[in-house]
């Protein structure tokens, strides 16, 4: 039998071990075929992932190219949106996704670092659990809820109170410029970044526990206050990890569609105040989508494509920065 | 206890002896000196002050998260009940927003056949793909490829992933439950190969020897040994994909489109989805229309709820097992 | 003084010593004036939620001497060491009895912050742990927390020379404090801790994770330090006790036969020369001797 085998079943390079193959096991080349098989199979599948981030790109980008090829840079430049007219720029929609991410971001990346600290620094073990799971809770929530949710019970409120109050007492600010409107630039970041702390929160209290307790001590010993210890041994030892779990926070809020959708207030248009109504890319694709026909189609599914990009330039710069912060 | 204290006087050597009085001037915050006792001693005022700031500005930065936690939960239970009852979970939707009555079971068919189906296809998919990296690829240049582009694709909007799936599909086989359930397949699968993966190395090395050992094949090994000790992990993320795909709207909008009618056709025809039956409720004006909308966030909450619980039940069961 | 301090009661009743109550040999022969304590322990336990660590310890640690804490792993040496400067707090559950007296006053006592504690008692740990900052920030940390006035330059230099760090670091100061060697690492925390000009510095087995020249560098430097500073040192290395300290205390760990729940006590304390050549307890005998541990 090991004879055999030595002679028969020179394994196959994915093969690790030869399998035996007496006679009465009646398991010779189908064993080893079956073998390849499988693992042809497995990379088929790996592959597959690759073929369809593939597919993704030419199809999208082939379906939008024609409107790409006759509005030119325009449909980046421009803020002229009226598809009657088969005029496609998109600026105002680039425009509210950037304004409503930096408005998340500005509410949530505190919001999660309180939160993240409360847990692995503040949080006696009994609040630990329940605080937790709350925050997964928050992540676990369907954006839809969010935006149904934002729409009933958030705009009147808080968000229609608050932009009121901005436009009121602080008006002469132009970010905070009235005539105020509760759906807006304001409305669908404040949604947003209740969407994204729970991830931000997750992944700085990974970083956060990650940070080695015999710092912690070096600064309790020399008589550092809870806080000082935190910005002093706990923070600088994070700072990768936090600017990471921001970028993938932004990643998610810029492509973030439905919540936003239904609290952005859908206007075509630049404005330089926050507590006005606006539109973002996703959002003008999941509401025109239903009504659209020909180049406006074409048109949304290129906003689509801009927007993937963007979302790849995030991905990359948050993985380079963070490269560079583990450095050094 | 000796009643010659330093604080009290008298010890002749009481000083810190690495205190020289004259250093004692550059610092702000104090030292025990003779005649001064450790309760007299602050930090400085502006150190505790910033300390208790802080210590404040977490905890209101935990009541403001909790504060819709608590919120969201009590008011789609609250708002949901008012509408749910059986008639809703077993109707379908009037065809006005106006009407009151009916219900999304139309929507809830919908969700269950393409989450269904894109877990059918998703999961074998994305399992067979993570045996590749673990065990075939481990760190070649395609497993290192697909690793990375298998990250990039979770970050991948989903609204971009309906685009996707509308431009090679629907336009050429039109809206239906099938193109659904590709864009939902699409969103899973990455997130099964990684956590597959995470959950294939752990796989002992000793337990695949073992299986080696016996005269099983590789392949033999890995569904027989690596496989099963890896399931309730492979669970876990299976769920929290489904969780995550019965969730999705936007992709939806782009690929099964929505209906008001009740199907269970795989193609040709529209299909609506709990989320997409939602999203329409909170875009209309009218109270009964929004009133079922509740109702529906409740019941997609309590699904997804249970597939999320349900993930966690899982693996901390496995922890135990382990 | 009266008649207790600093003539110690090394042992509690329940130890089965052959005299009852021992007293330091080394009191005998000391010499006016009095010396204070730097600390005096009284009847000190600890526990860890209901696992009781280390019980009943009474002892004093006396002014610009090092001492010693030895004992087989597991006996509490690094329990007893972080009471000192209430480091054991940071431990969740932990739970600390009896009274330790910094120059007469409970650090325990409602109303101390353990913030002005560890300002007083520096303390530097088993693996070196600078900050993943530079040469500089590091050895300023402590400084600049606690508000200091003076020349920070100075400061650091003057800390540096006196962990005879500074010829090897003074060209890299902006460098971090990582890319220095272990041996180096252990130094810059020492520095840092004298830095803030403290009056007591506890070492938590310091040399452990160090190579031999290292060790003995840091030894020397304990040396130096001890003319200034009162250092009390936990060790597992037997030679290392008997090479550099004055005095040294012996815990060992008591096992509850029914319970078998174990702690660690106080056997023995007194001059180091006297524990290591002419031990009173059988336990400390077997210990030096290296029949067990």
């Amino acid at each position: 039998m090991l004879l055999r085998r030595s002679v028969r079943s020179a394994p196959s390079s994915l093969s690790a071990s030869g399998t035996a193959s007496a006679g009465v096991w009646r398991r010779k080349g189908v064993g080893r075929r079956a073998d390849s098989l499988f693992a042809v199979l497995a990379a088929l599948s790996g592959v597959l992932i690759l073929g369809i981030l593939g597919w993704m790109v030419v199809s999208t980008t082939g379906t939008a190219l024609p409107v790409f090829g006759s509005q030119g840079i325009s449909f980046i430049t421009s803020s002229r949106w009226s598809p009657s007219d088969g005029e496609f720029g998109t600026l105002a929609f680039i425009y509210g996704t950037v304004v409503t991410s930096v408005i998340a971001l500005l509410i949530a990346v505190p919001l999660s670092l309180g939160v993240s600290l409360f847990l692995t620094e503040y949080s006696p073990k009994r609040l630990k659990g329940p605080v937790g799971q709350a925050v997964d809770l928050l992540a676990a929530v369907p954006s839809v809820i969010y935006g149904l949710w934002g729409v009933f019970i958030l705009l009147p409120l808080f968000l229609q109170p608050v932009s009121d109050f901005l436009a009121e007492y602080l008006g002469f600010i132009p970010i905070f410029k009235g005539p105020p409107s509760g759906l807006s630039y304001f409305g669908a970041g404040v949604i947003l970044a209740i969407m994204i702390t729970p991830i931000i929160t997750s992944l700085c209290r990974e970083v956060f526990e990650t940070v080695p307790g015999a710092d912690r001590h070096a600064a309790y010993a020399l008589g550092a206050t809870k806080w000082e210890v935190i910005r002093q041994a706990v923070l600088p030892r994070a700072r990768a990890g936090i600017v990471g779990a921001t970028m993938l926070g932004l990643g998610r809020a810029l492509g973030e569609t439905i919540a936003v959708a239904l609290l952005i207030g859908s206007s075509v248009s630049i404005d330089a105040s926050i507590v006005r109504p606006g539109y973002s890319m996703a959002a003008v694709i999941a509401n025109q989508f239903q009504e659209a026909t020909g180049d406006h189609i074409r048109a949304l599914v290129g906003i689509g494509v801009v927007l993937f990009a963007l979302t790849i330039i995030i991905n990359m710069a948050a993985r380079a920065l963070v490269w560079r912060f583990n450095r050094t | 206890m000796s009643v010659d204290l330093p604080g009290t006087g008298g010890g002749v050597e009481a000083a810190p002896a690495a205190a020289p009085a004259a250093a004692n001037g550059r610092w702000a915050g104090g030292r025990a000196t003779p005649g001064a006792s450790l309760r007299d001693i602050r930090p400085q005022r502006r150190r505790v002050w910033r300390d208790r700031r802080n210590t404040a500005l977490i905890l209101l930065a935990v009541g403001l998260t909790m504060t819709p936690v608590v919120m969201i939960l009590y008011q789609i239970t609250a708002k949901g009940i008012a509408t749910m009852d059986w008639g809703f979970l077993t109707s379908s939707m009037p065809f006005s927003f106006r009407r009151e009555g009916g219900g999304f079971f139309n929507g809830l068919v919908g969700t269950g056949i393409m989450v269904g189906i894109a877990s059918l296809v998703s999961v074998p998919l994305g399992v067979l793909a993570a045996v590749y990296l673990v065990e075939y690829g481990k760190k070649n240049w395609l497993a290192k490829l697909i690793r990375f582009f298998s990250d990039v694709m979770t970050g991948v909007p989903s609204v971009f992933v309906g685009l996707f799936v509308y431009t090679a599909l629907v336009i050429p086989f039109g809206f239906g439950a099938l193109m659904g359930a590709a864009s939902l397949a699409i969103i899973m699968m990455p997130i099964i190969v990684r956590s597959t993966e995470e959950m294939l190395k752990l796989v002992p090395q000793e337990l695949k020897d073992a299986g080696y050992a016996l005269g099983a094949a590789k392949w033999q090994t890995v569904v027989r040994v690596v496989l099963p000790s890896a399931a309730p992990g492979i669970t876990t993320g299976v769920m929290l994909a489904v969780a995550r795909a019965a969730g999705e709207t936007a992709p939806l909008i782009l690929t099964a489109l929505g209906s008001y009618q009740l199907t269970a056709a795989l193609w040709g025809e529209p299909i609506s989805s709990l989320t997409l039956a939602i999203f329409d409720g909170a875009r209309n004006p009218f109270a009964a229309g929004q009133a079922r909308a509740w109702a529906g966030a409740l019941e997609l909450l309590i699904i997804v709820l249970i597939f999320t619980v349900g993930a966690r039940v899982v693996a901390s069961r496995s922890r135990i097992a382990r | 003084m009266s008649e207790k301090s600093p003539m110690v009661q090394e042992e509690g009743v329940d130890m089965p010593s052959p005299a009852a109550v021992v007293s330091r040999d080394d009191a005998q022969s000391r010499r006016p004036p009095v010396e204070q304590p730097v600390f005096s322990v009284r009847d000190l336990s600890v526990s860890y939620g209901k696992n009781v660590a280390l019980k009943g310890v009474t002892m004093d640690i006396r002014p610009r001497r090092i001492t010693a804490i030895i004992g087989p792993s597991g006996c509490g040496k690094s329990t007893l060491i972080r009471c000192f400067n209430r480091m054991n707090e940071l431990i969740p559950g932990a739970q600390v009895d009896g009274q330790v007296l910094y120059h007469g006053e409970d650090i325990y006592a409602p109303g101390v912050d353990p913030v002005v504690v560890r300002r007083h008692v520096g303390m530097v740990f088993q693996r070196p742990n600078p900050f993943p900052k530079s040469i500089y920030d590091n050895i300023a940390f402590g400084a600049k927390i606690n508000g200091y006035k003076g020349d920070m330059d100075e400061l650091v230099e003057r800390s540096l020379r006196r962990a005879a760090l500074w010829d090897e670091v003074k060209a890299k100061l902006k460098k971090s404090a990582l890319d220095l060697s272990g041996g180096q690492q252990q130094r810059l925390c020492i520095a840092r801790a004298i830095a803030v000009e403290p009056d007591v510095i506890l070492m938590d087995e310091p040399a452990s994770a160090l190579d031999p020249i290292a060790t003995v560098r840091i030894e020397d430097l304990m040396q130096e330090l001890k003319r200034d500073y009162s250092i009390i040192i936990v060790t597992h290395n037997m030679q290392q006790a008997a090479r550099v300290s004055d005095e040294t205390a012996f815990l060992y760990t008591e096992v509850d036969e029914a319970t078998s729940a174990r702690w660690g006590i106080l056997v023995e304390f007194g001059k180091t020369g006297r524990i290591f050549t002419s031990p009173r307890d059988k336990r400390t005998e077997d210990y030096v001797s290296g029949r067990f541990g």
